[in-house]
């Protein structure tokens, strides 16, 4: 039945397409796109079987498939996915073809080498979402940073190296001490009565929550640091705006888009259900950088004057709330989170797009270097406004769902029990409509340049192919906004389980840590 | 017929889809208009027969819900899970609100028709009302908070692409940007005092909340924020103060869009949201105190900068902030109905002022400073006789529309147990104010001699904008009759309409049965009496006596000074909040802290392994005696480490 290796099957059928540009010959560019495309879209066509066939009232993981890999140490290839990964998933594949037909021209040198290093991020980051062994998942991890390396570094602006060192050297930085929390509890894992070194996510759920609370606190923090730099939170941001800035078109859609959602994606994945009693004491700090990084982003955004580099630093204000929303362990808040992850990955990788369709155009970002453009481009004009409405969060778009339900849920979290912590990040819903309005404002209103020209190149509205890339991501920034439930149903077994997690263990913490020894948990010898 | 509900809100939603997609390719105006305005008005017609439906219904079986489809909601079934649908409540309240905005909405359709003939953005500005009305129409018959802030940002969104309609020029983009931020400001508040709604009462439709409420007590801490919050949303969007910053600067897109949404239907959500609220009101005398006070002091405020402005438009901006403020001082005193009476004679006569201030525009070539105009009745004698109308209704003089509800307002100020003579002292002298502006824009415009350029030739209007002027009109005149006092005889049926929606509200405010007493005449007589007496200045000064007016300007050169510069608030707060932010979020925030101190520190860190690495490398020379050295070197540490042990 295909249900057993669907998820295999969709995590590395974009490598087919790189097998497949073996034999095409370097020289033709139209075959290679071609060849990325279509394997990018199949790939999204196949991971549609795991929407139809995903059951929205199970609980745990489905499509699961497990063998082992490394026998003595417990480590299996173990893939499998629940509400949150089925989403993330879904993402990915319905970015990655998008981000390639929308910079079809973009990219004009080395176009064969660059399609596979697409394709071989496709399959790392759709790994990265369906692993359940996390000796598999950091294999995933890593493997993704190479080619997004490379993307940066070969296909990006002028400062594309010290952007891409940046990135990796962040990113590898914050991953080695994962590494070793990993091997840590795969230890612990062993030392517990009748265990084994595992690696094994949903045998190690059942153990981690067990060990005691200082040690849990620095696996906690182990993980979240890698976590945080990848989301990336306040203040480990600092490599989003170079890389952004510096990385290709489809590069930052796919940054934007996909790769930050894993930061999160750990936080809810990996943090919260393994150390659900370190999540209850570092719950508030987390929250606040993350309401520091809401307000300050927005801030920062304001007095961009690259519009890319400022809807990179929006990025930073737009995961502040997710990373509340999951910290408020509301049900609201949680769910809201998971949303605004997907919700973010369609309106920042339609602006990035966006801003690479005009860049392409005029080879310039600078915002004073436009005014005018509405005039000229009137199509470009109504997808830019539609997709900037979507990222204020304004009301029937998706946008707000997710904010919505973020705030609402960190406004009566009894986790956070402050009403700070929402009232700060709703002062986000006020600058975000700054940066982006002003921004609008200045590129798109005015008078048009004199004789038509911008950095000495016409400005011509958005092709046919442009304008089908941004479709799909409009139907979607319109159908989350009027009806959400499609995609809320999905996650809400997830959102519930974890919620309920913290809650349980809220309830039972002073009582295992105090005298009183509990029989269902083993203390360490 | 409640079954057609949704369908009101339908058609011009339809509307705009068709005119937002295709409506480039549609080369006729006329087609695009009779789309644009058709939609609204088989929603008037929709709304219009409902009503007609209900007037046959006994009291309790007014109020019905229609709900679509579920849309926010998380699933866990307890109690305090949130659940909010697309459903629409049609009541006494909502359906009044429905045909004010359909109907007036309709009529600025067809005005826009022969205003817009011949601009570019012709299917642009239509599909943009289109979803105007929508947004509004969901504002209006939500039956939960949650659809409500849709309806809320949507018409402020709408705000924003019409303000900013003639892109082109950088004022307009200024201002809409503006407006949005300002009001953005405003749903801070509004979304704060939901999210406590749902902390509170577990829920977020409009039912539960309000059922909920009408057993708990007065002065409920929880309440007094909820409704301080909400209020902060409608001090945006209704343009109070402080918040009113927005309206004078959102006249810079077309005049119709001045009409509808700043003065007839949009700016007006505020009063529509605090009366549907009415018994979250009720229950915090705090708040409505609060409510009382910021719009006296608004409507004193706007039109003292009113007297002295010279764009025909402005003058009309300041006039509905200063008469929204007269909606919320109602409110405040927690005369619900009165509030509401007013938002609909308003409806009629500012949205007559504008139009007919469009057709002055329009006939004067774009022209809009007054002091350039002077003698045009003898050229537009309909827009005259019915800006006129309006410039009398607005004023306050029996028998027009604004005498009755303006004089309801200012005698529930004074009488209300809510109310205080220093409230009724802002009403009149408000009162007062008002009929001297406006009677100073009637007559600098229309009467007196001809201040344009010779060429000018100042031309009437075409019919599709005359005849919305006429029937506007007609409704300033007899706009009112559905609000005479008892002590004028008359049956006051809109607040009897509205009372099943303000009983809870007025049940808890314990207000005691309504008396005819003398004071009512005294104090009627005296506001009418300082209309007149302001019309009469206004004529003399700007009429009669024009040295009066240089002279005074002259003698009191600072305080006219300090009311054209609209007392410099704009500066005031670009010195104090705007530029002081833009400027730590530049230097401060990325240049300091995010390029020198966390980047510094990755930058420092990295280069520091660089010189760690530069230095240590030396050691690998490849020189064979360097390795012989640093060998021995180290056997006679180690040698030396071991004796000395």
């Amino acid at each position: 039945m295909i249900s057993n290796f669907i998820v295999s099957l969709v995590t590395f059928f974009p490598l087919l397409g790189i097998v497949l540009l073996l034999f095409v010959d370097k020289e033709k560019a139209q075959i290679i796109k071609l060849v990325g495309f279509i394997t990018s879209l199949a790939t999204f066509v196949l991971s549609l079987h795991l929407y139809f066939h995903f059951d929205s009232q199970v609980a745990g993981f489905q499509f699961v498939q497990q063998f082992v890999w490394i026998g003595g140490l417990n480590i299996s290839y173990h893939v499998g996915i629940d509400g949150l990964s089925l989403l993330m998933i879904l993402l990915t594949t319905f970015l990655t073809p998008i981000a390639l037909l929308g910079t079809w021209n973009s990219i004009e040198r080395r176009i064969r080498e660059y399609t596979m290093m697409i394709l071989l991020l496709e399959t790392g980051m759709l790994g990265v979402f369906a692993s359940l062994d996390l000796f598999l998942f950091y294999v995933f991890w890593e493997a993704m940073l190479i080619p997004m390396y490379f993307i940066i570094g070969l296909w990006g602006g002028q400062d594309r190296v010290y952007a891409a060192v940046k990135f990796f050297l962040y990113t590898l930085f914050g991953s080695l001490l994962m590494l070793v929390a990993i091997i840590a509890l795969g230890y612990f894992a062993s030392t517990m009565r009748g265990g084994a070194f595992t690696t094994n996510l949903v045998e190690l759920y059942s153990v981690a929550s067990r060990l005691p609370l200082t040690l849990q606190l620095w696996m906690f923090l182990a993980f979240a640091l890698s976590f945080a730099i990848k989301v990336p939170l306040f203040p480990f941001h600092t490599w989003l705006p170079d890389a952004h800035v510096q990385a290709p078109t489809a590069g930052s859609v796919i940054l934007a888009g996909v790769l930050l959602k894993m930061g999160t994606y750990g936080f809810i994945r990996f943090c919260v259900p393994l150390f659900p009693d370190a999540t209850i004491v570092i719950a508030p700090y987390i929250s606040v950088l993350a309401v520091v990084g809401i307000v300050y982003g927005a801030l920062v955004s304001i007095v961009q004057t690259d519009i890319k580099k400022l809807v990179a630093y929006s990025s930073v204000s737009h995961l502040g709330f997710v990373v509340l929303g999951i910290f408020a362990m509301t049900e609201e808040g949680m769910q809201g989170a998971i949303i605004q992850m997907v919700n973010h990955g369609l309106s920042t990788g339609a602006l990035f797009l966006l801003v690479g369709m005009i860049y392409d155009r005029v080879h310039t970002r600078k915002i004073s270097d436009f005014g005018g453009v509405a005039k000229l481009m009137p199509v470009f004009a109504s997808f830019l406004m539609i997709i900037s409405l979507s990222s204020i969060g304004l009301p029937g778009l998706n946008g707000f769902v997710g904010e919505f339900l973020i705030l609402l849920g960190a406004f009566n979290s009894t986790l956070l029990d402050n009403h700070a912590f929402a009232a700060f990040a709703a002062l986000g819903v006020i600058l975000s409509a700054v940066y982006l309005l002003w921004m609008y404002q200045r590129v798109m209103f005015g008078p048009v340049r004199e004789g038509g020209l911008y950095n000495g190149h016409t400005l011509t509205d958005l092709t046919r192919r442009e304008i089908v890339a941004l479709i799909p991501i409009v139907l979607f920034v319109v159908w989350i906004g009027v009806y959400p439930e499609t995609f809320l149903s999905k996650s809400a077994e997830v959102a519930k389980r974890t919620v309920q997690l913290i809650e349980t263990t809220q309830r039972g913490a002073p009582i295992r840590y105090a005298d009183s020894p509990d029989s269902s948990r083993e203390p360490l010898h | 017929m409640f079954a057609l509900t949704p369908y009101i809100v339908l058609f011009p939603l339809l509307g705009f889809l068709i005119l937002g997609l295709v409506g480039s390719r549609i080369k006729s105006e006329k087609l695009v208009g009779t789309i644009g305005s058709g939609v609204v008005g088989i929603s008037f017609l929709l709304a219009a027969a409902i009503f007609i439906q209900m007037l046959g219904l006994e009291e309790a079986k007014r109020e019905h819900v229609v709900t679509l489809f579920p849309w926010i909601s998380t699933f866990t079934g307890t109690a305090t899970s949130l659940s909010v649908s697309v459903a629409y409540q049609v009541d006494q309240l909502s359906i009044l609100m429905t045909l004010i905005v359909t109907g007036v909405g309709f009529l600025i359709h067809v005005y826009s028709i022969g205003y817009m003939h011949g601009d570019k953005g012709f299917w642009r500005f239509f599909s943009y009302m289109n979803l105007f009305i929508f947004a509004m129409l969901n504002l209006v018959l939500a039956d939960n908070f949650v659809l409500l802030f849709l309806g809320w940002e949507g018409v402020g969104l709408c705000s924003y692409l019409l303000i900013g309609f003639w892109y082109e020029k950088k004022i307009t983009g200024d201002a809409a940007k503006k407006a949005f931020v300002v009001n953005r400001i405003g749903d801070f508040g509004f979304l704060l005092g939901m999210f406590l709604i749902f902390q509170t009462f577990g829920s977020l439709n409009f039912d539960t909340v309000f059922g909920s409420a009408s057993v708990m007590s007065v002065g409920n801490p929880a309440l007094k924020w909820i409704t301080l919050l909400l209020f902060v949303g409608a001090m945006g969007k209704s343009a109070q103060i402080p918040l009113y910053v927005w309206l004078p600067d959102a006249m810079a897109g077309p005049t119709p869009v001045s009409a509808l949404i700043h003065a007839a239907t949009m700016v007006t959500a505020g009063v529509y949201m605090m009366a549907r609220c009415s018994i979250l009101y009720a229950l915090a005398p705090t708040t409505l105190l609060f409510v009382a006070v910021i719009g006296g002091v608004t409507a004193v405020f706007a039109a003292t900068i009113g007297l002295v402005q010279n764009d025909i438009k402005k003058v009309l901006a300041y006039s509905t902030i200063s008469q929204l403020g007269y909606m919320f001082l109602a409110m405040g005193v927690a005369a619900f109905s009165a509030g509401i009476f007013h938002l609909m004679t308003h409806a009629f006569f500012k949205a007559l002022l504008f139009l007919g201030s469009g057709a002055v525009i329009h006939g004067m070539h774009d022209e809009q400073d007054i002091r350039n105009m002077g003698g045009l009745k003898k050229y537009l004698p309909v827009t005259y006789k019915t800006f006129l109308i309006g410039a009398i209704a607005i004023s306050g003089i029996p028998p027009f529309a604004g005498f009755f509800s303006k004089d309801e307002i200012l005698w529930k100020a004074f009488s209300s147990d809510y109310g205080s003579v220093f409230l009724w002292l802002l009403g009149v002298l408000g009162a007062g104010l008002t009929a001297f502006y406006m009677f100073r824009l009637v007559s600098l415009t229309f009467e007196g001699e001809e201040r344009f350029a010779h060429d000018t030739h100042p031309h009437e209007a075409p019919k599709s904008m005359t005849i919305p002027l006429i029937i506007l009109a007609g409704l300033s005149v007899i706009g009112g009759f559905v609000g005479i006092p008892r002590s004028l005889f008359g049956g006051n049926a809109i607040e009897h309409w509205l009372e099943p929606i303000f009983a809870s509200a007025n049940s808890k405010l314990m207000i005691s049965e309504y008396k005819v007493v003398w004071s009512e005449y005294v104090l009627m007589t005296l506001s009418v009496g300082i209309a007149l007496a302001g019309i009469y200045a206004a004529r003399i000064i700007y009429l009669k006596r024009i040295e009066i007016a240089s002279a005074l300007v002259e003698r009191y050169n600072k305080i006219y000074s300090l009311l054209l510069n609209k007392y410099y608030v704009d500066e005031a707060y670009d010195a104090a909040i705007v530029n002081p932010i833009v400027n730590a979020s530049d230097k401060i925030l990325w240049k300091g802290f995010d390029v020198r101190i966390v980047d510094g520190l990755v930058n420092g860190s990295a280069s520091l392994v660089a010189i760690t690495a530069q230095w240590a490398r030396k050691v690998q020379s490849g020189v064979a005696q360097n390795y012989a050295i640093i060998f021995i070197g180290g056997i006679v540490f180690i040698l030396t480490w071991l004796l000395v042990k």
